[in-house]
């Protein structure tokens, strides 16, 4: 029970992180269909940023944890979300009226030059990082096993609840909210009503990078070591999570990320740690295969 | 607005956003290019590389200005000397062309007699690149599936030889066709619940096959080794002698000529040569053949396919498996040239070299499709010395042609059905592809 009740919380906080990076491929398809391969990559250059920050941060004399890290949060939200619009502009916007699959290669490009470049620009060790915020809670104690709390997890949930809560009311209430409804219904008829589409979009994904950025931080500081591969399979589990709840759905890829985090962390718990890749890449041909809308999606019609 | 009055403008416009460049590849290079990590006791460490930054930003600035002003001068039509070339290319080919394909045959066939170690070597290395790039252009050129975990299949192949044979003592030649057809199987078994999907579904289902593959093939220690590997892997015998210095029933003793070591090579290359050319002759039947002709009405329309009454899901699980097929008979041949496999070399990059090969290549053009071959793995063999940098340039071409032509190098095709007896190639820009 004590041991079950510690994976719960360890597979809530790898969920959330999940969760926030399936919103930027989940907002991406929905608004112009099409999987966004190079994300995984943006969340690794977001981490990679937020630990660059950091280490400045600390260097020049910003000691006080809680200021360094909401300074290291806004400067990795802004550069990230310089690098997915970029990507949007350069790789993805000359194809929008191409053929499906143009832009997925593209991105499948993107996604392998971001990797090299970070790894030429910083090396291919792991860069690794003390344990920044420290200490938690006993919650329960028996058997002679503890179940742990730590801060950081609360921190992780908390945000991540935060961000959903900022970001669902964005989609809900504000004008930039309905135009991105708009353009996922009908791109032609939203740009012929005034919405300006390709200011939408790349907002989306200007907002996906930012998420991203948030994500890379929290595994920053989670784990304390990051490489420049760790986009890849965070990447594809962030994409099966957005799949599982619902492709297009905010909430979906939050209940996604939860599920798969959850899935993961119980697979190496209670079975071998080595094929919890396969458990999670599994549960995506699982759910495509039967609920191919998702949880919380809605299905999609076919029109000729 | 007369041309004198627009110059200024214009050149001022081009300023304008050529400062703007410059100022986001700034933001973007701020960090990641100004600042590297490294190691020190007791943690990271950094060092500023403002010379860095700044050629980069200054490296944006001028790159834009010299796209504004020189390159997209009329408003970024296609420029002049490319439109002639590919005109030229095509009277080239119309006329001309009859004659290429059977010359560049023979000129392989003679290749290995002249040609030094390396670039022996090298050629093998791009005609399995090109027999797998043909493989999956069955799946992606003609039944339009895209297909991101090709190099399961190759993986399959190669383990399935270096397996038996190490194990069975089964011979190349009685593992190649077992090892294709047990891709095919492969291929079947992972089709036929993922077929059902739509195109970029498909494709990130078969990325992640591609990867639970590997896994396996990691951590099934008992049967492969894992991250060790299969070493000592036969090596093909020509009709059961050997390439061998010493021993009975070798090469050089039967045909009563000096040793050496080029034999093997050589023979390995024809190996390679002939089932590469196998691949493109069996494709290019099956596409006159009814199933054929379904693949390609279903890279065009999956709907009007299922109401003229093609059964979907048999028509591309024929095109997955006879993919994976020749994926797998690649697998066999890697296997016994290296000697050697492990899961390293079945990563997803693979999967992205090879598709790149197809769709840079122009997707169902088998032409197309060698010659992206000859250039990207050539290119990865002439700049070895950059390996670091290979991959990043491999990324951002397959941007960069992608947006250039989205339709690959070689975009028009011949329809493989005619009215009359008029051979027209239809343009890349009529034909529709990727819904599947």
């Amino acid at each position: 029970m004590e041991y079950f009740l510690q994976q719960l919380i360890n597979g809530l906080t790898l969920g959330s992180i999940y969760g926030l990076i399936a919103i930027g491929y989940t907002m991406v398809y929905g608004i112009i269909g099409m999987i966004n391969f190079a994300h995984g990559d943006i969340f690794m250059v977001g981490a990679f940023i937020s630990l660059i920050v950091f280490l400045i941060l600390m260097s020049i004399g910003v000691t006080f944890i809680p200021l360094a890290l909401l300074i290291v949060l806004v400067v990795a939200m802004v550069v990230t979300s310089a690098y997915g619009w970029t990507v949007e502009r350069l790789a993805y916007r000359p194809l929008r009226s191409s053929f499906r699959l143009a832009p997925l290669i593209t991105a499948i490009g993107m996604s392998i030059f971001l990797e090299n470049y970070v790894q030429i620009a910083q090396g291919a060790r792991v860069k690794p990082l003390q344990p920044v915020i420290t200490g938690g809670y006993t919650i329960m104690q028996g058997n002679g096993f503890t179940v742990q709390l730590s801060n950081i997890q609360i921190i992780i949930m908390v945000l991540t609840v935060a961000l959903m809560a900022v970001f669902s009311w964005i989609i809900a209430r504000t004008p930039l909210g309905r135009a991105q409804r708009a353009c996922e219904q009908d791109r032609l008829m939203a740009g012929l009503l005034g919405v300006n589409v390709d200011r939408t979009i790349s907002l989306t994904f200007v907002i996906g990078a930012a998420l991203a950025a948030v994500a890379g931080l929290m595994f920053l500081l989670y784990y304390g070591v990051i490489d420049f591969y760790i986009g890849f399979v965070a990447g594809i589990k962030a994409f099966t999570a957005a799949v599982l709840g619902g492709i297009g759905s905010l909430p979906g890829a939050m209940l996604g990320g939860l599920i798969i985090g959850l899935i993961e962390t119980f697979w190496s718990a209670y079975f071998t740690i080595e094929y919890k890749d396969v458990a999670a890449f599994s549960m995506l041909a699982i759910v495509l295969i039967f609920l191919p809308s998702g949880l919380l999606g809605k299905p999609e019609v076919e029109k000729v | 607005m007369t041309e004198t009055a627009a110059r200024p403008n214009r050149f001022a416009a081009a300023l304008k956003e050529a400062l703007m460049a410059a100022l986001l590849a700034f933001v973007l290079a701020s960090f990641m290019l100004g600042v590297r990590t490294v190691d020190a006791p007791g943690g990271l460490s950094y060092h500023y590389r403002p010379g860095l930054l700044a050629a980069a930003v200054a490296f944006v600035f001028f790159g834009r200005l010299f796209l504004r002003l020189v390159w997209w001068k009329d408003e970024r039509s296609t420029p002049k000397l490319y439109s002639t070339l590919t005109e030229g290319m095509a009277k080239f080919t119309s006329g001309w062309g009859r004659f290429l394909a059977p010359a560049v045959i023979i000129g392989a066939f003679v290749l290995p007699f002249v040609a030094s170690r390396y670039v022996l070597d090298t050629s093998i290395l791009i005609l399995t690149y090109i027999l797998l790039g043909w493989g999956l252009n069955v799946v992606v050129g003609l039944a339009g599936l895209l297909d991101l975990g090709y190099v399961a299949f190759y993986a399959v192949g190669a383990y399935a030889y270096a397996l038996l044979s190490t194990h069975f003592g089964l011979s190349f030649w009685a593992v190649l066709p077992l090892a294709g057809l047990m891709a095919a199987t492969w291929g079947m078994i992972l089709g036929f619940p993922v077929l059902r999907l739509r195109g970029d579904y498909l494709a990130i289902v078969t990325l992640a096959f591609g990867e639970i593959i590997r896994v396996v093939l990691l951590n099934w220690y008992t049967v492969t080794k894992g991250p060790d590997g299969i070493s000592g892997i036969p090596r093909p015998t020509f009709f059961g002698l050997q390439f061998k210095r010493f021993g009975e029933h070798t090469f050089h003793q039967f045909f009563g000529i000096e040793y050496s070591s080029m034999h093997r090579i050589i023979f390995l290359y024809m190996i390679i040569l002939l089932l590469a050319l196998l691949t493109s002759y069996v494709t290019n039947r099956l596409r006159r053949l009814p199933v054929g002709r379904a693949w390609e009405a279903l890279r065009e329309d999956e709907i009007a396919c299922r109401a003229l009454g093609i059964n979907t899901t048999n028509t591309k699980l024929t095109a997955f498996a006879i993919g994976a097929f020749f994926g797998g008979l690649g697998g066999s041949f890697f296997a016994t040239r290296q000697g050697f496999i492990s899961p390293e070399s079945f990563t997803f990059i693979e999967s992205a070299i090879i598709l790149a090969i197809v769709v840079l290549g122009g997707m169902g053009s088998q032409i197309g499709v060698a010659i992206a071959a000859i250039v990207m793995i050539g290119g990865f063999e002439v700049f070895r010395e950059a390996a670091q940098y290979r991959m990043l340039i491999f990324g951002l071409l397959m941007v960069i042609i992608m947006v250039w032509k989205p339709r690959g190098l070689v975009s028009g095709r011949m329809p493989t059905i005619f009215l009359g007896s008029e051979r027209k190639q239809v343009s890349g820009d009529l034909v529709k592809e990727g819904e599947g």
